[in-house]
């Protein structure tokens, strides 16, 4: 549910397709994940899971792995 | 003028916000008011809820701390889930000349008067841009504005705020995010009785209204700049100084 959910919100945000949206997918890798879209998806991903994510951790959310990881800090599991 | 909006004012335990924090409480705000020491930001608390009908909620801890920052809007966060107003109102004030500026001195007011506003900034512009919309409102100095002898770590804390200020009223402006100062001049307040009489007179006399201001009439503009009768202002230094020259 949380793997549907995630690729949503990184959907929804960055305007790209669910299909290209992969652990291995990374920040600044395509266009449409810039830092201004970076702000957006974190905006979202705080949203959806009801969450307040860390400075540092907004840094290094690199990839959609890394975000998975970030988030399972605050006990969301994928 | 502020019914459904909820208010972070830092510093909000003396002078400047602690009249903010009455004014907005009279206006109808939710209040998160701040401060370093729990006894006082109860105390207020006490009085707010006594005095007006509305949510107060205490938030202790030392903004230019970035750990009990971030900690401070975690909590904040589960109670309110927004933010709509900030004030970065919480500084130091330390007189040096240059010749005899210390290390502590340099650091403790940068630590305060800057780097802080960054930390409750990275968090604050987060809350707020989820309602795509909010207020900032940043408290430099006149001082930071036109500088000031035997006060130029305040001053250069303060100009720094102006900095802050006008980039931010750009990179948040999409979010519809205004991003505002007030530069008080002399203003009535514990910072200010601590000076000799002869300073004070000399600070009077530079004042082309022949009086300090107060805490109150700061206040008024934070309530103009917090609420939508400012919806059209960003990126502005407000002075509230009497025709103060420095």
């Amino acid at each position: 549910m949380n793997n549907k959910k995630i690729v949503e919100i990184f959907s929804k945000s960055l305007g790209i397709s669910e299909e290209i949206i992969c652990d291995s997918l990374e920040y600044n890798s395509i266009p449409e994940w810039d830092s201004i879209a970076h702000m957006t998806l974190i905006s979202e991903l705080e949203d959806g899971f009801d969450i307040m994510l860390d400075t540092d951790d907004i840094i290094e959310m690199s990839s959609v792995s890394k975000a998975k990881d970030i988030l399972g800090k605050h006990n969301i599991s994928f | 003028m502020l019914k459904n909006k909820i208010a972070l004012i830092t510093g909000s335990t003396r002078g400047i916000g602690r009249a903010i924090a009455f004014n907005f409480a009279q206006n109808g705000a939710t209040l998160i008011i701040n401060g370093k020491s729990v006894d006082k930001v109860k105390q207020l608390s006490k009085e707010l809820k006594n005095k007006f009908e509305i949510d107060v909620h205490e938030a202790v801890f030392d903004v230019s701390n970035y750990d009990e920052v971030k900690n401070g809007f975690k909590a904040i966060y589960k109670i309110t889930k927004k933010l709509d107003i900030v004030i970065n109102n919480a500084g130091i004030l330390e007189s040096s000349l240059i010749g005899m500026l210390s290390k502590d001195n340099l650091k403790n007011t940068y630590a305060t008067n800057v780097d802080a506003i960054y930390y409750i900034l990275q968090y604050a512009s987060r809350l707020l841009a989820r309602n795509n919309s909010g207020s900032i409102i940043n408290l430099t100095s006149i001082m930071g504005t036109n500088g000031c002898e035997g006060q130029s770590v305040y001053s250069g804390s303060k100009a720094a705020v102006v900095g802050i200020t006008k980039s931010l009223a750009k990179e948040l402006a999409d979010k519809n995010i205004r991003v505002n100062a007030i530069a008080p001049g002399f203003i009535d307040t514990d910072m200010t009785k601590n000076l000799d009489a002869k300073s004070f007179d000399m600070r009077i006399n530079s004042i082309k209204m022949g009086r300090a201001g107060t805490a109150e009439e700061v206040a008024n503009t934070a309530l103009f700049l917090a609420s939508d009768l400012s919806e059209y202002v960003t990126g502005q230094i407000i002075g509230v100084d009497g025709g103060m020259l420095l």
